[in-house]
This record gives C-alpha cells, sequence and structure tokens, in this order.
C-alpha cells in the first residue's frame, strides 16, 4: 500500500490516465447528466416519429426510461457500479420530480392564461347583478366578499380553538382525555366536507335557520379545526423541554411559560400551519352548495341572506356552460389560486419574521 | 439573603422507579456544596428535588422533606412556583430564550412574575450581567438575540438570568460540561464571587472542579444499576479528597472505579 500514500501526496496529474489502485479513478463531467437528458430526450423524439407514435405522453415515458439507462450504462462504463447505482438513485429522483412537476405547472398555466382573459379591475369589482349567462360582462365581487367573510369568521373561531386544544394536548393532556381529543381530531381531519355540511343543515332544518354565510363558515370551522390542531401541536412539541424548564425554574408560572416562552417560540411554524388550514378551507364548494345557497348579488353581511364564494361561483358558471362563463370561471379560478398564494406569502413571511433568530 | 437547607429522609421516584432513596443532609448558606458521584447515581435528580423541578417531569414524585431554613418546601399549602423563585437553577446545557434579546432574556424572570418596577429593570439587567462576568462582552449589543452568543457566554447569560430575580439559593447541573477551559474558569469565578450571596449546589463530573470550587463535597453512589442511588458521604471538600471516611469515596476519586 505504500504507493496509495505516494499517491496522496502528491497532487494528482490534471491528465493521463488515473491509476487504477490509487484513490482517484475515472470519472464523469459534472454536467453529463444533462447531456444523457438532452440524448435521451432527443432518441425518445426519433424512436417516436420513426415508429408513428403521436402521444406526447408516450414520448415522455420512453425519454424518461432511456435517461435512466443511458445514465446507468454510462457510468458503469466510465466509473463503476457503484456510482452507477448512486446515479441510477439521483436520476429516478429526478424523474419523479419532473413527472410531480408537469400536472402542477400545466394547471397553473392554463389557469393564468386562461383567467388573464377576463381577470381586470371590472371583473373584481362587480357582480352578477343581472347579467345573463352567454354575456361578457359580470364579475366576482360578491364571491369575493363571501369567501373573505365565510373564511375569516370561520378562521376568527378554528384558530382560537386549534390553538386551546393544541396547548392542552401537548401542555397538560395526559390520560385517557387527551388520548380520546386526539383520536377524535384524527377522525375530525378525514371528515368529507359535504358531510360536514350535512350535519350543520341538518341542525338548520332543526331550528328552521335560513341560510347564510355564517352557516357556511361553521361548517369550514369543522373542517379546519382538526388541521389547525395537528399542525399547532406538532409544533408545540417541537418546542425544546429545556426552554419550558429554564422559564419554570425562574419561578415563571406554567400558564405565564406557555405564553410567553413556548407559543413565541412555535408562532412562526403556528402562523404557517393556519394559514394552510385557510388555504384547504377557502376551496370547499359542497358545503357552500348546501348553507350559504349562492346568489347573483352583493351580500356583505354573512349573518342574513344567501352569499356566493369563489369556488361556489367557479361551479355555477361551469354549469351555465357559455364561452362567456367559462371565461369567468377560469377568472375565478385565478382569484383563488391568488388568494391562496397570497395567503401563502404572508405566511411565509410572518414565520421568517418571527423565527427565532440566530444572527449575533 | 443565602439560605440554609436541610434535607432530611428525601427519596424521589419517576413513576415506579425509585431514583434516590433517604438522602439526609445539610447545605450551609454562602457555601459552595459539590455533588459528585457516577453517571446515573441520582444527583441531578436529587438536585432538582430542591426547588421543585423533579416534579415537573412526567411521573416524578419525592417523598420525605426539605427544609429551607425551617420552611418545608413540600408542605401542602408550598406553591412550587414561590419555591422557584426563592431556588435558581442553571441547567446542564445553555438555554436562552431564542425568541428574546440580551436584555429580554435576563429581565424574563422579573417581566414574567410581572413583580417589577419599569424603572429599576436596567439596573436589575447591569447588575446580574455584571454579576455574571458578561457585562462588558454584551454591554453594546443588549437587544441582539441571546442565542447569537458562544457556548460559554450563554451559560454566563443563564446564570445572570437566574441571579436576576435575587433567588436564596442557586442550583447548578453541570454547568460547564458543554464548555471549553477557558469558559469553565470563568464560571468558576463566578462561583467563587457568588458564594458571597447565594447559597450554590453544584452537580459535577468534573472532580477537579469540585474540588477547586466547593466547600464540602456529597458523594453519591448505587449500589447496582437498577437500584436507587444514595448519598455515601458528606464531608469538607479537602477531607474527602484527601482523606475520605468511605473506600467507595476513595475508589472513585482515585479512579479505580467508575
Amino acid at each position: 500500500m505504500s504507493h496509495a500514500t505516494a499517491v496522496q501526496d502528491r497532487p494528482t496529474p490534471p491528465t493521463g490516465p488515473a491509476p487504477r489502485s490509487g484513490l482517484s479513478s475515472r470519472s464523469l463531467p459534472r454536467l453529463a447528466p444533462v447531456g444523457f437528458a438532452v440524448v435521451s430526450v432527443a432518441l425518445a423524439i426519433g424512436i417516436s416519429l420513426a415508429a408513428g407514435w403521436h402521444s406526447k405522453v408516450q414520448w415522455g415515458m420512453i425519454a424518461a426510461l432511456l435517461f435512466l439507462a443511458i445514465s446507468y450504462v454510462a457510468t458503469t462504463v466510465v466509473e463503476n457500479k457503484r456510482q452507477a447505482k448512486d446515479r441510477l438513485a439521483t436520476s429516478i429522483v429526478w424523474v419523479c420530480f419532473l413527472i410531480a412537476i408537469v400536472p402542477l405547472a400545466s394547471l397553473l398555466w392554463t389557469t393564468v392564461s386562461r383567467g388573464a382573459e377576463r381577470l381586470d379591475g371590472y371583473f373584481l369589482t362587480h357582480s352578477m347583478a343581472g347579467v345573463l349567462g352567454s354575456e361578457a360582462s359580470g364579475g366576482v365581487y360578491h364571491a369575493l366578499i363571501g369567501t373573505l367573510e365565510q373564511v375569516g369568521i370561520a378562521t376568527v373561531i378554528s384558530a382560537p380553538l386549534g390553538l386551546l386544544t393544541a396547548v392542552y394536548l401537548v401542555e397538560y393532556g395526559k390520560g385517557s382525555l387527551a388520548k380520546a381529543v386526539t383520536f377524535f381530531v384524527d377522525v375530525m381531519t378525514g371528515i368529507p366536507s359535504i358531510v360536514a355540511g350535512l350535519f350543520i343543515l341538518s341542525i338548520m332544518l332543526i331550528f328552521e335557520i335560513q341560510p347564510s354565510g355564517l352557516m357556511g363558515a361553521l361548517a369550514l370551522t369543522i373542517l379546519m379545526v382538526p388541521v389547525v390542531v395537528r399542525s399547532t401541536e406538532e409544533m408545540l412539541k417541537l418546542v425544546p423541554n429545556e426552554l419550558r424548564e429554564a422559564s419554570l425554574a425562574l419561578g415563571i408560572p406554567k400558564w405565564r411559560t406557555i405564553l410567553k416562552v413556548v407559543l413565541p417560540t412555535a408562532i412562526g411554524g403556528i402562523t404557517t400551519g393556519v394559514m394552510l388550514a385557510i388555504a384547504r378551507i377557502a376551496g370547499e364548494t359542497a358545503p357552500i352548495i348546501l348553507l350559504v345557497f349562492g346568489s347573483q348579488l352583493i351580500n356583505a353581511n354573512p349573518f342574513e341572506g344567501a352569499q356566493s364564494s369563489l369556488p361556489f361561483y367557479i361551479y355555477e358558471q361551469y354549469k351555465i356552460g357559455e364561452a362567456a362563463s367559462y371565461d369567468r370561471a377560469w377568472a375565478a379560478a385565478l382569484v383563488l389560486i391568488a388568494f391562496v398564494m397570497i395567503l401563502n406569502l404572508v405566511a411565509r413571511g410572518i414565520a421568517r419574521w418571527k423565527a427565532p433568530k440566530t444572527g449575533r | 439573603m443565602a439560605k440554609r437547607i436541610d434535607i432530611s429522609g428525601l427519596s424521589a421516584f419517576y413513576g415506579n422507579h425509585k431514583a434516590i432513596e433517604d438522602i439526609s443532609m445539610t447545605v450551609e448558606p454562602r457555601s459552595v456544596t459539590a455533588f459528585i458521584g457516577p453517571s446515573g447515581c441520582g444527583k441531578s435528580t436529587f438536585l432538582r428535588t430542591l426547588n421543585r423541578m423533579h416534579e415537573v417531569t412526567p411521573g416524578g414524585r419525592v417523598e420525605g422533606k426539605v427544609l429551607l431554613d425551617d420552611e418545608n418546601l413540600y408542605a401542602s399549602n408550598v406553591d412550587p412556583v414561590t419555591v422557584r423563585r426563592t431556588v435558581g437553577m442553571v441547567f446542564q446545557r445553555p438555554n436562552p430564550f431564542p425568541t428574546m434579546s440580551i436584555f429580554d432574556n435576563v429581565a424574563a424572570g422579573l417581566r414574567l412574575n410581572g413583580s417589577y418596577r419599569k424603572s429599576e429593570l436596567n439596573d436589575v439587567v447591569e447588575k446580574s450581567l455584571r454579576g455574571a462576568n458578561l457585562w462588558n462582552e454584551v454591554k453594546d449589543r443588549l437587544n441582539k438575540p441571546g442565542s447569537g452568543l458562544s457556548g460559554g457566554q450563554q451559560q454566563r447569560l443563564c446564570i445572570a438570568r437566574a441571579i436576576a430575580v435575587e433567588p436564596q439559593v442557586l442550583l447548578m447541573d453541570e454547568p460547564c460540561s458543554a464548555l471549553d477551559p477557558i469558559s469553565t474558569l470563568a464560571i468558576e469565578d463566578l462561583i467563587g464571587e457568588l458564594k458571597e450571596r447565594f447559597t450554590i449546589v453544584i452537580v459535577t463530573h468534573n472532580m477537579q472542579q469540585a474540588a477547586r470550587v466547593s466547600d464540602r463535597t456529597a458523594f453519591f453512589n448505587l449500589a447496582a444499576v437498577g437500584k436507587p442511588g444514595r448519598l455515601i458521604e458528606i464531608d469538607e471538600t479537602e477531607r474527602i479528597f484527601s482523606n475520605p471516611s468511605v473506600q467507595a469515596t476513595e475508589d472513585y476519586i482515585s479512579g479505580r472505579f467508575g
């Protein structure tokens, strides 16, 4: 092994064949995978055209398989078997990532390109009052108001409820009550939105309550609470126990420890969790159809009378089946996605702003 | 200020597991008492019973008496929160509050207890940071996060935080085990200064440290793995390290076991 140490001491010669038994060995250039990808895509297109296949999905699948095969074989030949396996695993990860990205990008692209046609100031500030389905007029204002109010009310109810439940589960809960709460939260996570809607509907029928934004918000609350509880619970569990002990050892009561030490430490994650829950319920249609009834008119009062909401509006416009209403549906879909997107950005901003600071 | 602690017949449990058994000793005021012994012999558990932090652990419970100047910490009408205000604690790993600045960390005890006047807060923070020998290093960046300090500085910040609430007793659970020799020296010097004002109890794995800083040393041991830890002997540090009365102590100190 004496020559192996000698290799370490000398700088590796920049050219010439590498010694077989040393520490260095032949390797592919860093950009080789890009080359493999280009070659495999070109080959896939060539093969497909020659065979007369027209499905782009088929082209993509052939390219993916070729890419995996080429990188494995090329790496085996140039480097070695172990490197080839490593390359294969990396390539599979990349291919899966691309496959996952395709529908997402396609959906975003379609929504943006089709929604942008109708999306303007007029669309955002007008309702559908007196607009015929086939008319290229009207707007989403009433639905936007409805979504903001229903989601707002649902958040005002669920965020504190979910937060306090999570605090109970992590900081106080032990024994059978905590287990029962955890179990029911898990069960609630799986409730389909239509069932939550039906539950509130049955109450409305018993007490003869008319449809209103509030009823929809209550159904959304049922869907939102378990999501908030779960995410907050996970965030609180991440707070190191040492911080709680440090606070308690200063003679700070437990409730103040939770309020002033535990919650601030976790607030970034909790906010993100709440925002994700909001994003989830903002797209719910079923409870709105059942409980808010839908409306073409602006109704800013969530406690009385029918309202609309963005998902409901999309559904309604799609059902009309005219070219103009399709455009409106796409534009509303874009508004909904933008709404969720903005919420996400706000959540990330808050999380970054509130995150424990590490700077010197 | 400083108070005497009299412990008699103290046992501590985690659920059904007895961690320490029948410990009786006296901790003198204005002095440093060191606890030494092999890992798992219950030194830290015992320390945590002295300010009722043991019962914070799920399943933790205590039997016996801890008298702080004739007042039993475990009497039914004693609030653990009040006990912890009187008996402060510094932990093994520095644990400043990550959301708070250096100033807020030191002020946390007073602020969150709600018992302070705004005007005196600045003075208390400066006094405590000076007391912990940290003032000169951080006085220009009091509003920077405490987690940005070095490990040794963080530990001194935690000491400043603990002494800011003016406890009578300061418990230290291996305060230097995560620190380098220079930071350790800084903290040991600090302990020497603090004992003028506080009763200090320190758990340490470092025998030289016990010999350097403490006035009295207690040696703990356990009969076998799974058996509860016991107090073997407590005496003047000089005697423990030169001429202990129990053979096990000498074996441990001279490195024949443990």
